[in-house]
């Protein structure tokens, strides 16, 4: 039926199957299963930071701070007008005292705070492209001709700490990923030389009946894919699961940041690419051992 | 068919195991090689079954040099060769059955064309109620039959059996020379290695070469001058 197959190998039964040996699934397991935990955060924060980032880096808010009411009324509505007509501004909104005021209420305590401090009129800026220097000093200059007491801010600018901080998480999880090849490339050398040397005595008699490095070394890759694969499986199957239970805490949890939109369950597709790789990894370990091996013999 | 000439065999950096080895072995014949325990008979099987390359000299197997043959020709060399080792190497976790074919799925032949020569193999060495027997549980004698039995499935154009008496009472162990002798008459070259005198005797027409501390002498000058050389130089 397979004959190319079984005059490839000589018999899958050659090495003893079907039972897991020693604790390299396990060990697999667990190390796909952090590196599931690590990738996922790694592209959550990096989706989270990059639309987060754009999204803000599209925004400006202009405060006029003339103390006297009416000249700032009057300010506000001058400086909206001039800002309307500027090509990089896609919208220019003056917000209402009350939103004002109740941005700021959770600072003041309640009640009416406009009559005790004068607040700031506001105006929120949607740009045509992501800010910079140049385009927030042009701004500023056409609103200064008409509201002197104008001030524009970019909103990502207070926000740039914890971007930053994001990214440097970001590259957190990127080190720990490699740590983790690297521990799993380890664990997989490690297994193939113990599978080496529990098995040497088969492997020196197929070698004497005249079985070749590649036939032998095709078994052990055999056996190293199935445990490789179990270990994989259900590492993926535990990060993918906790993963998901992640997420619905989080949707709970309303932040501007982490919310139900920066996990979503495609980000799943791309972990998947982590098993695979390590199954691959894992015969690739035991076929070179398994080759070095063989070439010290005759 | 085999030719030696002055091998010599270190392991490590100590004095040389074999030494000034030279011989022929022409296609059909059947050779003894006796000595004493210690005296190198091991060694010179595994030079020629290719499980260890000589320290100088000069090994023709074949026709080909094969001391300085590529890796990666030897597994072909190897499968023309049949070894009963002193030890047996039986594969433990395989049966009885699948020791036998181990060297036929090694070369590659089909599942559905093992059955038959096994069963046959089995039958011949009377163990076809252990056919699904695990090593461990045969006795030696019984290891030693399937050991034998693996060793000739394929058949090779050389039998090499080291020791193959050694673990068997002695009307066991004529039968199995006569097997071995059953073999060569088939076309088989044969060479046995016994530290035993006695076996010699029951085989005629048998050459015998002889081990003393690492150095072949030739008693019966039949390395020398072989009785049948139709193959010399060919
Ligand atoms: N792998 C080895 N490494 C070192 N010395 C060895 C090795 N194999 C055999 N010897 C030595 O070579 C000598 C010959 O051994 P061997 O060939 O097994 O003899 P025999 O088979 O005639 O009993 C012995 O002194 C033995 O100790
Ligand atoms: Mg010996």
């Amino acid at each position: 039926m397979f004959r190319g197959r079984t005059q490839s190998a000589p018999n899958r039964q050659l090495m003893p199957e079907g039972r897991l040996s020693g604790p390299m699934p396990w060990v697999i397991a667990i190390m796909v299963f952090l590196t599931v935990l690590a990738a996922a955060a790694a592209l959550t924060l990096s989706s989270a930071t990059t639309s987060t980032g754009e999204q803000l880096s599209r925004e400006a808010t202009v405060q006029i701070l003339a103390p006297d009411p009416a000249v700032r009324d009057r300010e506000q509505r001058a400086a909206q007008r001039a800002l309307v007509q500027l090509p990089q501004i896609v919208r220019a909104d003056a917000v209402p005292p009350a939103d004002v005021e109740a941005l700021l209420a959770p600072w003041f305590g309640g009640g009416s705070i406009a009559e005790d401090i004068p607040l700031p009129a506001l105006i929120d800026l949607t740009l045509a492209r992501p800010v910079d220097d140049m385009m927030l000093a042009s701004i500023s200059a056409a609103v200064l001709d008409v509201a002197p007491s104008a001030r524009i801010d970019a909103d990502s600018a207070w926000l740039e700490p914890v971007l930053q901080a994001m990214q440097s998480l970001q590259w957190l999880a990127a080190a720990l990923i490699l740590l983790l090849a690297i521990a799993t490339a380890a664990t997989v050398v490690l297994a193939a030389r113990s599978a080496l040397g529990s098995h040497s005595a088969t492997i020196a008699i197929v070698h004497l009946l005249g079985g070749t490095d590649l036939q032998i070394s095709r078994l052990f890759q055999r056996r190293m894919a199935l445990d490789a694969t179990f270990g994989s499986v259900l590492g993926f199957l535990a990060g993918a699961a906790m993963l998901v239970g992640l997420s619905r805490q989080l949707a709970a949890l309303e932040t501007p940041l982490l919310n139900a939109s920066t996990f979503s369950p495609w980000l799943l597709a791309p972990l998947l690419g982590i098993p695979v790789i390590t199954v691959l990894l894992a015969m690739l370990m035991a076929r070179l051992t398994i080759l070095g091996a063989l070439r010290k013999m005759l | 068919m085999v030719e030696f000439q002055n091998v010599g065999l270190r392991y490590g950096t100590g004095a040389e195991t074999l030494s000034d080895i030279s011989f022929t072995l022409f296609p059909g014949s059947f050779y003894f090689l006796t000595g004493t325990s210690g005296a190198g008979k091991t060694s010179l099987l595994k030079l020629l079954y290719l499980a260890q390359r000589p320290s100088r000299g000069v090994i023709k197997l074949f026709g080909e040099d094969a001391v300085t043959m590529p890796r990666r020709r030897l597994p072909g060399f190897r499968r023309r060769i049949g070894v009963v080792f002193q030890d047996f190497r039986l594969v433990p976790h395989l049966t009885a059955f699948d020791n036998i074919a181990l060297p036929l799925r090694v070369a590659g032949v089909p599942e559905g064309d093992l059955a038959g020569p096994v069963k046959e193999m089995l039958d011949w060495i009377g163990l076809t109620e252990r056919a699904t027997a695990r090593p461990a549980t045969l006795s030696g004698g019984e290891q030693q039959r399937v050991a034998i039995a693996r060793a000739v499935i394929g058949r090779p154009e050389i039998l090499v059996a080291d020791e193959p008496t050694g673990n068997v009472d002695p009307d066991l162990a004529v039968r199995l020379l006569k097997l071995f002798s059953a073999l060569n008459k088939l076309g088989t070259t044969v060479v046995v290695a016994t530290h035993d005198i006695h076996l010699i005797g029951k085989i005629g027409g048998a050459q015998m070469m002889q081990l003393d501390r690492g150095r072949l002498s030739d008693p019966t000058g039949a390395l020398r001058y072989p009785p049948k050389p139709l193959v010399l130089g060919a």
